[in-house]
């Protein structure tokens, strides 16, 4: 039995979002996730009663992403956005940046280990799913989350927060 | 070195829930524009607790109670219609509005285009006929079915009213037994009760 629409969008609308906006930035998130709901939406009678709703719609968003990007002619996140590195006052050493900071160094990740980041660590797919996804084997995708994260590690933790009181 | 910063990208930002909500808003605007969904749905408080009101592109086509299950009749929905079913739109706000002046006694009946493709056959025939049933008036189970065209189906006029897929829009709450007492009502007896009253002090 398929179920109502409305709970595909309660349960999976945030990390749609998430999705959208690490592969997009936050500006194309928005219109990212509308295509991927209005599409879904259309085929979801025909989608299998047993089949991984997150994993399709990150699959849809994925499309969706690729569209928009094609849309503009260039390159999915301008350089120019990576962000600046200047470390946060010394005297507030216990206080986070703010989120947004973390998502400006994950979109000036290389294209596959952003989506490899953004499809395993934010929307929680298995990297064999992510694989089939992005193209190519599920240890390419596995190395390049590995790879994205050592890179965040790299270009965020250090200036960012790294107290372990999360 | 704590990775905890990872949990940032797994977990919920700033704004998140608002934005989700306007996105979730224009969705249903876009897909209603193309007729992209098998029904729409809403809730409303009631006297007699919150009800489910669920429309397709025809007209109303389910209110249901809480004693119904809310979650259960949209996933049979799901299964009747089709399963593209969105909260919210506009499409609701006509019915709901009519019900707040039934319920305040200044309504006595309602003017929204229904979908009764749920009801078939004789089931079909008594609810068209309870339509023509007068406000704060009532027949009895064998007058319904007199009034349908089958005298001998008393029962079957029962069975229909249970399964009234829109319980208080087509009143199937002034169906009661010949001796006088209620019979049955799939919103419960009290809300019965509470109907036949309210049509009693407001006729």
């Amino acid at each position: 039995m398929k179920r109502p629409f409305e709970q595909a969008v309660t349960e999976h609308g945030a990390v749609v979002l998430r999705v959208c906006r690490a592969v997009l930035g936050p500006t194309e998130a928005d219109d990212a996730w509308s295509e991927t709901f209005l599409a879904a939406l259309r085929a979801w009678p025909g989608l299998p009663d047993d089949a991984n709703v997150r994993a399709w719609l990150v699959t849809i968003a994925h499309r969706k992403a690729l569209d928009v990007v094609r849309a503009r002619g260039r390159h999915p996140v301008p350089v120019a956005q990576v962000p600046d590195t200047t470390a946060p006052a010394a005297d507030q050493p216990g206080e986070a940046l703010p989120d947004r900071e973390l998502w400006a160094c994950l979109a000036a990740l290389p294209d596959k280990q952003r989506l490899c980041v953004a499809y395993h660590h934010v929307a929680g797919l298995p990297h064999p799913e992510v694989a089939r996804i992005v193209g190519g084997t599920p240890a390419a995708a596995r190395r390049a989350a590995a790879d994205g994260i050592a890179r965040l590690r790299a270009t965020y933790a250090p200036h960012g927060r790294v107290s372990t009181h999360v | 070195m704590s990775d905890s910063w990872i949990q940032l990208l797994e977990g919920p930002s700033a704004g998140e829930d608002a934005r989700l909500a306007t996105l979730h808003a224009q969705l249903v605007e876009r897909a209603e524009g193309r007729d992209a969904l098998d029904v729409t749905y809403r809730t409303v408080d009631s006297p007699l607790g919150s009800l489910l009101l669920a429309a397709t592109p025809e007209g109303v086509v389910r209110v249901a109670f809480e004693l119904e299950d809310h979650d259960r009749v949209l996933d049979a929905l799901g299964t009747t219609i089709g399963p593209r079913i969105l909260r919210g739109g506009h499409r609701l706000d006509p019915l709901a509005s009519e019900l707040d002046d039934y319920f305040a006694g200044r309504r006595h009946g309602f003017d929204v285009p229904l979908d009764l493709r749920l009801a078939r056959g004789f089931r079909l025939t008594v609810l068209r006929h309870l339509r023509e049933i007068p406000y704060g008036s009532t027949e009895s189970y064998r007058e319904v079915a007199a009034a349908a065209g089958s005298p001998k189906a008393v029962r079957a006029v029962g069975s229909a009213c249970a399964t009234n897929p829109l319980p208080i829009v087509v009143p199937c709450h002034r169906v009661v037994r010949s001796d006088g007492s209620l019979g049955g009502y799939l919103g419960g007896l009290p809300s019965k009760q509470q109907l036949l009253a309210l049509e009693r002090t407001a006729a």
